[in-house]
This record gives structure tokens, sequence and C-alpha cells, in this order.
């Protein structure tokens, strides 16, 4: 089967206009978090933290954390930036939709799941994402987290049309499998949700540093430009850990259902190739910064570093593993 | 003694246990680094030739034997160690809390972090075991008492936090059984040549710990054509794009020949053991003659690929002339009309396919008893007599009068990796049961709730219904006042 170069050049345009769009949002993000603010103040919340701190201490028995008062929908009261941040949203889901056309239409054209190299694998996860922003933000109002969203969906798809850029072609043997959906699909969405998952917790580092800066009587420091236009440390650190325990298992399935393909392409489920171990290594962070955060002396701070680290690894395992080091997970395209 | 129970508390800490975690992330990252002989031991030989200083000193550290090397062991045994003496003492908790009830409501409701309360005129004791048996009907354990209902609701949370980690000790085992009693090897089999599952029948033969070889299936299979198709054109010209090796199998002596397909992806699979088919290239097929006109030498021989064109090289050693023959030289599928680099294939496909030969005479120095590759001519003891280029059907008489050699033409050859592990099945059960059992410990949230009727100076109730969540789980009011309005105890101002 031939590839149809026509729908390959829509596929391309498509992502050019989908990158116009994430510019235009990140800007309109950008303008509508400059005019934002919380609202709790920084000064609230650390005096709100440290009280529930003594109760915690207090009991001993539940790991529960007294909850958080802040509701969904008062993180932030956006004033002047209500109107930018609208428009950042409807542009990102625009952006989304054209990002998702260009997915479709690459794989359309050669007539397979378009996910055989690194340059399909980044519109992916670019794709990937922006859905999970998008579909997040139904449900709660998530502008103040636009710029931080769409800044590595456009340092995404930059890289993936200007370095990773592979011409539409059929697949290699190794890859023409139903496991290629089901695998590659699985790393991609979890791509998109860690991604997210490590902008909260990098968000929420910065909020504590404003918030104990206070609590301890010093000026809330140079993070306060920031901290004073997202929500509060507590709520950040809940929604990365709800998104983390919720990808954990997706990403268990992702590694399994590659050990099941390795099985059949390659004869071993396990073989420690590079790309496994880096995997391995991904899921056993990820495992500490779940455990990391049911543990004293390691909740709060520590664990959002975790959880970064266990970011740190997709992207070496991504960027560094896949072009640089040899192995059988050789598809990069480059 | 009080040591030893100091040692075993550290151990099963979760403070330890996280260690053990970044432990075992950061002792993986040299396995991805350094090559590793069990997946690429001719990298490991470059590396060591390579760095003549470095090298041995990696190599005594396991450097190159990363995941079987003790230090690493240590680390997952003692994590292993540590998640039982956690995990069991659990399980024993929470099969108690399994077979007891919910706790006694504590006294003063206000202080959870859900509460609500009304006035009501209804009878206690009704509202109390009405409203038992609503909260049971959805999914609730219930608990009365005077005055109160105590209600609790999640326990699966637990029992998949036990299940995951039980799974993975199983996993554990099960990957070490599959690699203790199983066994891999490869065979490079030509188009119309046949394999039978025998140990001396393998090139490479890589059995478990306590693998026997009366373990070997008694099957066999005949290569009768293998089909490599490639890219041709644009960006990625002469990227394989389809392998596919027709072969005819017998599962046992006895039993009829079936065809079967084995594809990258889709292998064979037949007692218990499975052939996978992992690369290719091609045989070229020669004549060789002595002055008389006898034929000496009839035979494909193997050559290896050099390269992604299929530039392949080889040899054919002829041991029966006097003196003796070898041949070495590269077969190249579509031969290139650049010649700058020496002989090089421009396509992996067979369009144009030619061989570059040279000759050599004297002795190949197979009786000294040194094991030789039958992919390299020793030629200490040879003389080159002659350099020649042949497409097929050329016949080269060679110099000397040593005799002549005819390119007749080709076969290709495929290579089979062939496995048994029998740990392989527990192995998936372990990891969807792990898969099962994360599901449920993260996403299942376990709460607490509980109603109070306190009855008033007035003759009339207050009904208390609160919660309090377990977990960090979204939705507790939500829930909480579900509950509520199952509480059949009317409103009264």
């Amino acid at each position: 089967m031939t590839v149809n170069e026509t729908l390959a050049q829509a596929s391309n345009t498509m992502v050019y206009g989908s990158m116009t769009a994430f510019t235009g949002a990140m800007v309109a993000f950008s303008i509508s978090l400059a005019k934002g603010r919380r609202l709790e103040t920084i000064e609230t919340s650390a005096q709100r933290t440290s009280a529930s701190h003594q109760v915690r201490m207090g009991s001993t028995a539940t790991l529960d954390k007294p909850s958080v008062s802040t509701s969904l929908s008062d993180d932030g009261d956006l004033g002047e930036g209500r109107r930018a941040g609208n428009i950042g949203m409807s542009l990102t889901w625009l952006g989304t939709l054209l990002l998702g056309m260009a997915i479709l239409f690459r794989g359309l054209s050669a007539g397979r799941v378009p996910m055989g190299n690194m340059y399909e694998f980044s519109l992916a996860a670019g794709f990937a994402v922006s859905l999970t922003y998008c579909l997040m933000s139904i449900s709660r109002d998530l502008r103040w987290l636009g710029v931080f969203i769409t800044v590595p969906v456009l340092l995404d798809l930059g890289l993936a049309l200007t370095v990773l850029y592979a011409e539409s072609s059929q697949l290699v043997p190794a890859l023409n499998s139903y496991w290629l959906a089901i695998h590659v699909s699985a790393a991609v969405v979890c791509f998109g949700a860690f991604t997210i998952g490590a902008a909260l917790s990098g968000l929420y580092l910065v909020a504590q540093s404003a918030e104990d800066r206070v609590a301890a009587g010093k000026e809330p420091g140079r993070s306060a430009a920031i901290a004073q236009r997202i929500p509060s440390a507590d709520r950040l650190d809940l929604m990365s850990y709800r998104i983390h325990a919720f990808m954990f298992p997706i990403w268990t399935f992702a590694v399994i259902a590659g050990a099941i393909w390795a099985e059949a392409a390659w004869g071993r489920y396990w073989g420690w190739d590079p790309k496994e171990t880096w995997a391995f290594i991904t899921w056993v962070i990820y495992a500490a910064y779940l455990h990391a955060r049911a543990t004293a002396g390691w909740r709060g701070k520590k664990a959002a570093y975790v959880a970064i680290a266990g970011y740190a690894t997709i992207l070496f395992n991504y960027f560094v593993v896949n072009i640089w080091v040899q192995g059988l997970h050789s598809y990069s395209g480059l | 003694m009080a040591t030893m129970r100091w040692l075993w508390r550290q151990l099963t800490s979760m403070r330890v246990a996280l260690i053990l975690l970044f432990l075992l992330a950061l002792a993986s990252i040299p396995g991805s680094i350094f090559p590793q002989r069990g997946t690429s031991p001719l990298r490991v030989n470059e590396f060591l030739k390579d760095n003549p200083t470095t090298g041995p000193i990696l190599d005594r550290l396991y450097m190159f034997d990363v995941f079987a090397s003790p230090w690493f062991a240590s680390i997952y045994l003692l994590l292993f160690i540590s998640l039982t003496g956690c995990v069991l003492p659990r399980a024993l908790d929470h099969y108690k809390e399994l077979r007891s009830e919910p706790p006694v409501a504590p006294r003063n409701l206000r202080r959870l972090p859900v509460h609500q309360q009304w006035q009501s005129n209804s009878d206690s004791s009704q509202i109390i075991s009405e409203t038992a048996v609503a909260w049971k009907k959805r999914g609730w354990r219930v608990r009365q008492g005077d005055g109160w209902l105590s209600a609790e609701k999640g326990y699966a949370r637990e029992t998949g936090n036990l299940l995951f980690h039980l799974s993975l000790l199983v996993l554990l085992l099960a990957v070490g059984y599959g690699g203790a009693v199983g066994y891999r090897g490869t065979v490079i089999v030509r188009e119309d040549a046949g394999f039978a599952n025998n140990v001396t029948q393998y090139d490479t033969f890589a059995p478990g710990r306590i693998f026997g070889a009366d373990q070997l299936p008694p099957f066999s299979f005949e290569l009768q054509e293998f089909e490599a198709t490639f890219q041709r054109g644009g960006q990625q010209n002469g990227a394989p794009r389809g392998f596919r090796a027709d072969l005819l199998v017998k599962d046992d002596p006895q039993s009829e020949p079936r065809p079967v397909t084995v594809e990258v992806n889709y292998p064979l699979r037949t007692s218990g053991i499975t052939v996978y088919l992992v690369g290719h290239g091609y045989a070229p097929e020669f004549t060789v003659r002595d002055a008389s006109g006898k034929v000496v030498w009839e035979d494909a021989s193997v050559f290896l690929p050099q390269d992604t064109a299929f530039t392949s090289s080889g040899v054919v050693k002829i041991p029966d002339t006097v003196p003796q023959l070898g041949l070495q030289g590269f077969f190249l599928p579509t031969v290139s009309e650049d010649f700058s680099n020496g002989p090089v294939s421009k396509f992996p496909a067979p369009d144009d396919p030619e061989v570059y030969l040279s000759a050599w005479q004297g002795d190949l120095g197979l009786d000294s008893g040194m094991p030789q590759s039958v992919y390299r001519l020793e030629t200490e003891n040879m003389k080159r007599i002659g350099i020649e280029e042949l497409a097929p059907g050329e016949t080269w008489t060679l110099p000397n009068s040593a005799g002549t050699v005819e390119f007749t033409g080709y076969r290709q050859w495929a290579t089979f990796v062939i496995t048994k592990d029998p740990g392989k099945g527990w192995a998936l059960g372990a990891a969807i049961a792990s898969i099962i059992g994360l599901s449920l410990s993260l996403l299942i949230p376990r709460r607490r709730a509980w109603l109070r009727v306190t009855a008033t100076d007035d003759r009339g109730n207050v009904i208390e219904v609160a919660g309090l969540s377990k977990t960090e789980a979204p939705g507790l009011a939500d829930e909480i006042s579900q509950l509520a309005k199952l509480v059949n105890a009317p409103e009264e101002k």
C-alpha cells in the first residue's frame, strides 16, 4: 500500500494550524494569569495549613487530611483576566481539535495507526496533554493552568516538526501489530497526564515555598508573583496526587501491554532493553511517589520532587534513550 | 535479639522501603548505559576491546551484567522482604477488620469534615433500623447501636492493595522459575533445509539453571520459503516492510507435517515452546570443481548481513582438495555502481545480485584442533590466488589450475529464536492481578458514615449525619448528602 501524499500534506498543514492556535492560547492565558488573583491569600493558606498540620500531628491513627476548604469554583478570581482566559480556553480547544485531525489524517495517509516514529508519537503526546487538560477543565476552572500546559505542548510540537520530522510511510514489520495501538496509546495517554501532573507538582512547590516563607514570618519571595495567581499549595498537591494515582495503574498497564507484545515479537516478555529499563525506572519512581505521600517526613515538598523526578525519567526515556541509546525500541525514524 | 528486632522493624518500615525503591531505580541505570551480556554480548566484547583499562574494572563491578549482579539482586530481595514484612501483618489486620463490625460512632459528629443535621419528629429506633437497611443496599457495611448507626465502605481498597503487593511477589517467583527451567536458543535455517529440536542443532543455546536436555519436545520443521519485502523509494527507501517464513512443521516424529507461516509478531507455538522469526539473510550457492572437473563442494553458504542494504560477508571452506581451497567474499543483493567504498549493496532485495570473491589456497587449519568460526577464513597458512566478480550462472576458472567456482544462485535463510518459559503464564496472571489490585487500591474510596438520633426536650429528635474519608478521593460531601436523603425522617421546623 502506498502513502497518500495529499492527506499527509493536509496533516502537516493542520499541525501548523494547531500550533498557531496554541500560540494564541498561550498569549491569552499569560494575560489572564497576569491579571488574576487567587481568592485565598498566601497568608491565609499558610495559616490554615499550619493549623491543619497541628490537627494532623494529633491524629496518628488515620491517614486522612482535614478536607481542604477551598472548593473547586473559587480557586481564583481572574478579574479582568477572565475574558483572556476564556479566549485561551477556546483556542486550546481549537488547537486540540486541529491536532487530533492532523493525527487522524496522518494515520489515513498511510492506512495505519499513526504512532510509528517519534514525530507521530510527539504529535500524539501533545494531543494527549491538551486533550487531558481540556477534559479536566470541563468540570473545573483551570484557566490558571493554561500557560503551563500550552508552553510544553508548543515545545513538543516545535521539536516534532523541526528535529523529529519523518515522512509518512509504512511501518517496519516489528511494529505491525495491534499491540501498537494498545501499548503505544496507553503510553501516550500517560505521557499526557503525567505532563500535567508534573506541572501541578512544580506549581505546588512554588506555592508551598511562598506559603512556608509567609508562615515563617518572611516576605513571600520571588515565587509570590506566581504563587498568588494559582490555587493554594494544598489544592495543587491534592490535584497532582489524584492525577498520579489515577495514571499509575494505566502506566502499569502500558508496561505490561509492552511486555505481552515483546513476548510475541522478540521471544521474551522482559529483556532489560534500555527502553524497558527506563519504563521500569519510571514505574519505580512513581511507586515511590505514591508511597512517599503516605509516609511521614516525605509528604509535601519531598514527594513533589519525587513526582517531578518520575517525569524527568519519562523525558529521558523519550528523548535520550530513543535517539542515542541502541536497543530494540529504535523506531525514532531519525 | 533486640538488634534483630530493631533491624526487622527498620527493614519493614515505609522509610526503608522508599530508600530501597530509589536504590532499585538508581541501580537499573547502568544497565541501560553499558551494553549488557544478556542482550548484546558482542557489544560488550567491543566495549572491553575499546576500553582496556576501565573495561575490566567495570566488568568486575558487574556493569555488563547489571540485572544478574549480586548487588542488584540484594536490592530487590531486600525490597521483597520488606514488602512481605509490611504486607503480612496488614493482611492479618485486614482479615480481622473484614470479620468485624464498623467501629462505634464517635460522640461528637460535628467535628467530622462533613456534617449535616436537622430536626424531626419521627421515631428514633425506626429511623435507625430503616436507615440501616437503606445504607446497606448502597453497599455500606452497617452497625446499629442505641441511637446511632455506624457504616463503612471501601474495604476493597485494602484488599486491592494486598492483592497488588502479593502479585508482585508471584511475578518475581514466576520470572525466577521460568528462567530456571526454561531455555532460549537461536538457529539459522536456510530455505529447503530443516531443523530438529536437539541441543546440537542450535547455533546458540542458553538453558536455565535446572534445565534438562530431555525436556526438549521432539518437534522439527523445514523452512520452505522465506520472503522479505522492502520500502521502495522515499525517505525510508530500503526499510523492511514485511517478513514471512513458510514452515512445514512436525509436532513429533510420528505426526503429519502441517504448513505454518511464521511472521514477526506472529510466532509458532507448539508443545510448550515458541518459535520466533528474528532475522534473515542470503546464502549464495556455489559449485566448486577441482582441476579434473570433479565436484568437491556444492551447497549454499550462509553469509551474514553487514549493513541495512544487506551487503553480506561469508566464506566457503573446501577441505577435500590438495592443497585446500577457501573462498571469502561478499554477496550483494543489488550491486551498487559506486565502488569507492569497496563492493557494497544499495538495496536489500535481490534485484541485481552479485558475489565478490577472493580465492585462497593452502591449509585451512581445520585439523589444528582449535575451534573455528564458520564465517571466517583463517588465512595464516594460505595464499590468495585471485579476486573475481560473479553474476548468477557465471563460472570462474581459478588460477594455478586450482579448479572452477560456479555461482549457481542463492537461497535465503532465516534466524529463529526458540524458547521455553513455563513461568510465562504465571507472570501474565500476576501482572493482570497487579493491575486489578492497583486499580482497586488507588481508585476505591474508603469512607465512614454515621447517623445519630438524639432526643430533644420538646419530644422531637435531632438527626445528625456525618462522614469521614480515609483517603483523598473527592466526593465525600456528595456521598454523605446522598446518605442523608435516605434517612426517612422528614424535617420539622
